[in-house]
């Protein structure tokens, strides 16, 4: 009888055991254009890879649905004096493999991320010390005050260190590692999924992890992630029901996809900044049939270049709609101020400009531009050619695929252009980043990096000073005015061309309910998939 | 008969150190390997960093002796994308292209010779000018347009056969095989149809006229004479006579299908050494590219060295024309 009562009971805990588990048994199977390169969360610093192993990964801060900053392993935290930031850990997470997360495990990774070889070392001041309080209280101590440390913690994360220590993997996975680290091809996060098999390029397998600290808002037993780096067979596979999502999808297939009975397309503006760039520091241009002297360097011709361009004709004809033009050089996400308005087309204006220039009758320069990195970029290019031809500027369009482009034009290849059009997102999600790097003097002696992307070479010192403010300033609402200040004064030198966010295109079976987030990261953990 | 294969041989290295040469020189032109391997707001230091690391700042002469050394070891260093050993890599997907290359050629071989055949005994056949047209499609149609229109009619619209992959495979040893499941065998069809429909045609248009040929001669003639059946006289005895060249065709063109391999496997996201290659050249991954190279010129280096010495085997009079030389 107590034998039967207790069987009885057994059956009874596990019939609701059953009913009570959520519905975690759907594979969803995901394809992307690019490929997962590295397990190791400090070897590339890319969006693509820090999505990937945001799900198998955390770090102390993560972005919520809207990119709000949230808590994730750090459960709160404060800053008791401006230079020292005090973290509260969250207690009972464990690591995939069953180690405990604690202080101990982020001071490693504090040491960790800025060591050599990691291309995540400005993710933590290189003066800043990390400082175990107790085993759940971590204390940050900087030399100046930062008020957007946590900015891009969300993609720092938190390695354990026993393991990193048992695995020889205490040392980060240099990008040019010579022997495959442990870490490359392993993880151990404390994040909702596990890898279960990853073939580097080919194929990666994903399981719901059952210990996550978070109730899970997905339903997924696992993950299958492909890369398909041919559109039309990525749109093919979705259409046939092979696969769930994908990124992207090709915007002259999105009203294709959306017209299909079993898929749709998930658009909304990114966050990344397409814009155009014109070398003002050159007393020479590389590429132009005018010597002796730079036409960009006359704030005339920039302004006309400028006034030449028609952004609502790119985001008509080029962009099939799918692009919000833009007067700042971030996202209306990052920063928006009502007083920043788009200064108008006006290709008679810009004429005049140009005559006043003493360009009347134009002059010829040469273009660079990618051809497979955003969305459309060549026939971006081709649009602006023709706008600028109408102005008698006469442009030598040179299309080229991202591996040659980059190698030309940024700081390595010598900043060889003369006119270029580059994409941009702040990896912080803050003005800040493009203030210091894109639009910052290249020649400051006591900040090497500044202005390292600023491929045009804009230089204004008092420009500089208001980005120096911003990056100390604490207070939220003198922030903002600062970068107002610094946007108004780029605007006035006409800086630089911003043209607009592109689109956001993910295509989506519509067995799947999905969050879509601008900075273009797939977070599948807030997916769900219908029961087949 | 020895001097021969040995002067082959040593031709067949100066084609090997050519094509090293040749794909050396063009890695200076694919861009900076760097900038695929970090993200875009690393300093200038790191990158200054990563490029001593990887030795891309020595000069170029110092660059291409370390190049030719590893490449005569065989040896090919580490993939930029992966950081994994290059060696390792296309072990893991040298299965894949094998497998797919020796289907598209079977295929191509049979359904060749079936047509070949078949146009050239019935020449005025309705079926025969459907053949003409499909060899005809096949030799003027891109193959990467044939791949997408197959996968629209086949998966797309009717849902037969997978758009992409390979299926299940199963692993016997390193060796992975997609022979054995069934999901496998459908990932097949449609990439070993677009690998070998080229081929294909030229089988079939060398079979008819090869056929057309010998069924014009006289032991064809003397056969029907003596009164063997049309049967007998049609496979036993033409078609044999015929299948010589066709053979050699078909291995000497089997290179180029691993070759060709590269455009199928790109658009059915085969997970072969072709779309490694292909992803290698869009990441400026050189070791990957230069391996590869190295591995499709020694392929082809390979079969036709082989060929030649069979030739001088099977065909007495060039072994003395050979003997005579010197």
């Amino acid at each position: 009888m107590l034998v039967g009562r207790s069987l009885f009971a057994a059956t009874l805990a596990g019939m609701l055991a059953l009913a009570t588990t959520p519905a975690s048994s759907q594979t969803l199977r995901y394809a992307n254009q690019g490929e997962l390169k590295s397990l190791d969360p400090y070897t590339l610093n890319e969006s693509t890879t820090s999505a990937h192993l945001g799900h198998v990964y955390e770090g102390l801060v993560a972005r919520g649905k809207d990119l709000k900053i949230i808590p994730a392993l750090a459960e709160s935290w404060e800053t008791p004096e401006p230079t020292r930031w005090r973290f509260h850990l969250r207690k009972d997470v464990k690591f995939h493999n069953g180690d405990p997360f604690t202080a101990d495990d982020v001071v490693f990774s504090a040491e960790r991320v800025r060591a050599k070889g990691s291309n995540f070392q400005s993710r933590v001041p290189a003066d800043a010390k990390a400082v175990k309080i107790d085993d759940y209280t971590v204390d940050f101590i900087l030399t100046s005050p930062n008020p957007i440390l946590t900015a891009l913690w969300a993609t720092w994360y938190i390695m354990d260190k026993k393991w990193a220590e048992a695995n020889d993997a205490v040392a980060p996975t240099p990008a040019a590692a010579t022997t495959p680290s442990y870490a490359s091809l392993h993880e151990n996060g404390t994040g909702p999924f596990m890898i279960e098999s990853h073939q580097p390029g080919v194929k990666t397998v994903y399981k719901a992890y059952p210990g996550w600290w978070r109730k899970p808002e997905h339903n997924l037993k696992e993950i299958v992630f492909t890369p398909i780096a041919n559109p039309a067979t990525r749109v093919a596979a979705l259409l046939s029901g092979e696969v769930d999502v994908i990124e992207p999808v090709p915007v002259q297939d999105i009203e294709r996809v959306k017209a299909s009975s079993n898929a749709t397309v998930l658009t909304g503006p990114e966050l990344r900044t397409i814009f155009v760039g014109m070398d003002q520091a050159r007393d020479e241009l590389l590429y132009s049939n005018i010597k002796g002297k730079n036409p960009f360097k006359d704030v005339r011709v920039r302004e006309a270049v400028y006034r030449a361009i028609d952004v609502d004709l790119i985001k008509n004809r080029v962009m099939r709609g799918l692009s919000t033009p833009s007067a700042l050089m971030v996202a209306p996400e990052i920063f928006a101020s009502k007083d920043s308005i788009r200064p108008k087309f006006d290709p008679d204006a810009a004429k005049k400009l140009l005559a006043d220039a003493g360009y009347a009758d134009g002059f010829e320069v040469t273009m660079d531009c990618p051809n497979d990195r955003y969305v459309n970029d060549a026939a971006i290019c081709q649009a602006i050619v023709g706008m600028l031809a109408r102005i008698n500027i006469k442009v030598d369009l040179l299309a080229q695929p991202k591996a040659q482009y980059f190698a030309k034009v940024l700081k390595p290849g010598g900043y060889k252009t003369s006119l270029y059009m580059l994409g941009w997102t702040p990896d912080t999600l803050d003005s800040q980043n493009v203030l210091h790097d894109i639009m910052g003097c290249r020649d400051d002696p006591k900040d090497p990096n500044r202005g390292e992307a600023n491929l045009a070479g804009y230089c204004n010192r008092q420009f500089d000073e208001l980005a120096d403010k911003v990056l100390v300033e604490a207070d939220p609402a003198k922030r903002d005015l600062l970068i107002k200040q610094a946007f108004e004064v780029s605007m006035k030198d006409w800086a630089y061309v911003p043209l607009h966010q592109q689109a956001l295109a993910w295509g989506v079976s519509k067995k799947v309910k999905l969050t879509q987030r601008a900075d273009n990261m797939v977070m599948l953990y807030w997916a769900t998939k219908q029961e087949e | 008969m020895l001097a021969f294969t040995l002067r082959r041989a040593i031709q067949a290295i100066g084609v090997m150190i050519a094509v090293g040469i040749i794909s050396f020189s063009m890695f200076r032109f694919a861009g900076d390997p760097v900038n695929q391997m970090v993200g875009m707001d690393t300093s200038g230091a790191e990158r200054a960093a990563i490029r001593k690391s990887l030795g891309l700042d020595d000069p170029v002469i110092v660059q291409f002796g370390r190049y030719v050394g590893n490449a005569a070891q065989f040896k090919f260093g580490v993939s930029y994308q992966f950081r994994l050993p290059v060696a390792n890599l296309l072990m893991e997907r040298m299965p894949a292209t094998l497998e797919l290359a020796v289907v598209a050629t079977i295929f191509a071989m049979v359904s060749g010779i079936l047509m070949g055949v078949y146009s050239a005994l019935r020449r005025d056949s309705w079926l025969t000018h459907v053949f003409q047209a499909v060899s005809l499609i096949g030799i003027s149609l891109p193959t990467f347009l044939i791949g997408v229109l197959m996968i629209y009619l086949f998966s797309v619209t009717l849902g037969w056969l997978p758009s992409f992959g390979r299926g299940d495979v199963v692993h016997i040893g390193w060796w992975t095989t997609g022979l054995l499941t069934l999901s496998g065998l459908k990932a097949l069809i449609m990439p070993s149809i677009t690998l070998g429909l080229f081929q294909m045609t030229l089988i079939m248009r060398l079979v008819r006229t090869e056929m057309l040929e010998v069924m014009r001669t006289d032991y064809i003639r003397f056969a029907r004479a003596r009164g063997l059946t049309t049967r007998a006289i049609h496979f036993g005895h033409a078609l044999r006579n015929t299948l010589v060249p066709v053979i050699t065709v078909a291995g000497l063109q089997f290179g180029s299908v691993i070759a060709f391999a590269i455009i199928t496997e790109t658009v059915f996201q085969w997970p072969g050494m072709g779309l490694l290659f292909v992803q290698a050249v869009q990441n400026v991954d050189i070791p990957i590219m230069a391996a590869y190279l190295m591995m499709v010129s020694l392929i082809f280096v390979t079969i036709n060295l082989v060929v030649d010495i069979l030739y001088t085997i099977v065909d007495p009079r060039l072994r003395s024309t050979v003997s005579r030389a010197h």
